[in-house]
């Protein structure tokens, strides 16, 4: 008998009792969508998480200094100087002073994180303009009282009209609007939107702090690390202890969310397996019932001359057929599931391919490893006692 | 064509053993028509499987058309039944969920004959015990008497040389009966070796030759030349 007639043959018997075949093939259908569901979804999670960042500046390095006393700091002139001297390594180095500050126009109210920067701060950011200019030199030079706004203080203190050239009065001075940022997404609080920059010399006097943060950009993503040693050994020259800074390099906090979110995969698919599991005994228990129903029949077959191996092949055939057609049914699922729920979280949908790949084998792997058991069962009947049994 | 030689089947029951064939010597010649005859329990159907390959003997020889098969494994014997044996059992035992054609067809299946060729060879049979037109029927949907001529559609679909019949007539009513038991000899007229394993002793008198079997041996082998 060959496979085609093997394969007729398995799908006429599924069809001859479809509830049950559909029964059994949930198990796998299940488990096969779970894995796909789970690994498309961390992955779409993973890449959610990963854009976000480099929209923040994939290549950006914070440095924060905790200081000495009060001559052990790092100036922004200094910094620069950093810059200047390695300039096909370090891209920008741009103060990033925060001010806890409130903001007001007319009757509105925002209090929020305003930020010092320099003329090259965007640049680091990799943010650009919706409306006006950038902070530049001169703002920053002459401590001028102009400021950068996002769309969310468009929104609140401006109640959506253009803010350009109109007065916001932050900590009772009064600034003048020079630039909008674009909208980096949703325009809440807690959002990318609720941004007010000012020349941190500016800044710098509302606080009366220094400088202890700053934003550095590696010129390209190859000179990430070499910035960052460059940044180390200039601090540690400074400070003779590695104690009084620290640097937070956005790459390897990629590293670090990637790490952990496949930890977090390798965990999920793990439970989804058990489910395949259960789906394969699930397929080995009815093969065991069909087999027993079917004694009489494997002792007809047996006595029209059928081999071991011909009764072996189609009870084996049918399991793999069963947990085959569960494993497609289980892929179409894990997609149209996988799409809504990544629709419902709102990241886009990124179907992994491999996990469909790996999730079809498994289950066609489950027919043949759980079927192989009921079908050698099968194969051994002893034609007579299979032909005399009720 | 078949030759069984001092055959003994001896199933040990713990302490004592149980000679199912207490030393069966008998030869059938090719063409013969001949009844084992014997109530329950004599060792009838014990000789019915060892010379259907269904099962070996204990010890003796048994030759089917030249080939010893006492000593072949499983494999082989399934090859052996499926080339040189056709069964007709008392139940039909055909496959229930299995069109008529398609259970005819089995054995050409499991002998590796290509579809087209094995829907020809199985029609032909079907024609032969004259129920061609109910080829796309379930077997439920047939009378007994129609389901046991499907049943012998299917043991000379593949011409096997031999045609092995189990109380063939056991679960018909005697007009149907009577019918089964002209279609086998009009079987064993066109040639076919039959063997028919009966307890029914009216049965056993249309037959020209008749062995008796009684607790494992042969108390007669009678030959009525007039039936030939």
């Amino acid at each position: 008998m060959n496979i085609q007639q093997s394969l007729r043959l398995a799908l006429k018997s599924l069809a001859s009792s479809k509830m049950r075949s559909f029964l059994t093939m949930l198990g796998i259908i299940i488990g096969v969508a779970a894995v796909i569901i789970i690994v498309s979804l961390m992955s779409s999670l993973t890449n959610y998480v990963i854009s976000t960042f480099e929209d923040m500046g994939a290549n950006l390095i914070t440095v924060n200094i905790s200081g000495r006393g009060g001559n052990r700091s790092v100036s922004p002139e200094e910094m620069q100087m950093l810059a200047l001297e390695h300039p096909d390594i370090i891209g920008y180095i741009s103060p990033s002073l925060s001010v806890r500050v409130a903001a007001k126009v007319g009757n509105n109210n925002v209090t929020l994180q305003a930020t010092g920067v320099n003329e090259f701060y965007d640049e680091i950011k990799q943010q650009t303009l919706q409306a006006g200019r950038s902070l530049s030199f001169s703002d920053v030079d002459a401590r001028s009282k102009n400021c950068v706004i996002g769309t969310y203080l468009v929104k609140e203190l401006f109640d959506g009209a253009n803010p350009l050239g109109q007065t916001l009065t932050v900590n009772g001075f009064d600034f003048t609007v020079v630039g909008v940022l674009e909208e980096t997404g949703n325009s809440t609080a807690s959002g990318g939107d609720n941004v007010l920059l000012l020349p941190y010399t500016t800044a710098k006097q509302l606080t009366g702090s220094n400088v202890n943060t700053y934003s550095v950009s590696a010129k390209t993503k190859d000179t990430i690390d070499a910035t960052n040693a460059l940044l180390e050994s200039f601090l540690l020259e400074k400070f003779d202890s590695d104690d009084y800074y620290t640097l937070i390099d956005q790459a390897a906090i990629i590293e670090e969310l990637n790490k952990l979110i496949g930890m977090m995969t390798t965990m999920l698919v793990g439970i989804a397996a058990v489910s395949l599991l259960v789906g394969g005994i699930g397929v080995m228990n009815i093969m065991l019932v069909s087999v027993t129903e079917r004694t009489r029949e494997i002792g007809i077959r047996k006595s029209l001359g059928a081999t071991p191996w011909d009764i072996l092949g189609q009870f084996l055939v049918e399991a793999c057929v069963t947990s085959g057609i569960g494993g497609l049914l289980g892929i179409a699922l894990g997609m149209g599931g996988g799409s809504v729920i990544a629709g419902l979280i709102g990241i886009p949908f990124t179907l992994s391919v491999s996990s469909i790949l790996i999730a079809f084998s498994v289950s066609a792997a489950i027919g043949i490893g759980f079927g192989f058991f009921p079908a050698r069962k099968a194969s051994r009947l002893n034609p007579i006692d299979a032909l005399r049994y009720d | 064509m078949i030759t069984l030689t001092d055959v003994y089947k001896i199933y040990s029951d713990g302490d004592s053993e149980i000679h199912a064939l207490d030393g069966i010597s008998l030869h059938v010649g090719k063409g013969e028509f001949v009844a084992i005859v014997g109530s329950s329990g004599s060792g009838k159907s014990t000789c019915m499987n060892i010379i259907g390959c269904l099962d070996v003997p204990t010890s003796g020889t048994y030759q089917l058309d030249g080939t010893d098969v006492s000593t072949m494994h499983e494999k082989e014997l399934a090859h052996i039944r499926n080339q040189r044996l056709g069964f007709v059992f008392q139940q039909y035992n055909l496959i229930p969920k299995l069109n008529i054609v398609e259970n005819v067809e089995l054995p050409l299946l499991y002998r590796g004959i290509s579809s087209s060729e094995r829907r020809k060879m199985a029609m032909e049979a079907l024609d032969r015990v004259g129920i061609a037109d109910r080829a796309k029927k379930l077997p439920a949907q047939l009378s007994g008497g129609q389901q046991q001529r499907v049943s012998i559609a299917r043991a000379l679909a593949g011409r096997p040389p031999v045609i092995l019949a189990d109380e063939p007539t056991g679960a018909l009513d005697s007009r149907t009966g009577r019918e089964v038991l002209d279609f086998m000899k009009k079987l064993n007229v066109d040639g076919t070796t039959v063997v028919l394993i009966t307890h029914d002793n009216s049965i056993a008198a249309e037959i020209p030759r008749v062995i008796r079997i009684y607790d494992g041996k042969i108390t007669s082998d009678e030959r009525r030349e007039d039936l030939l």
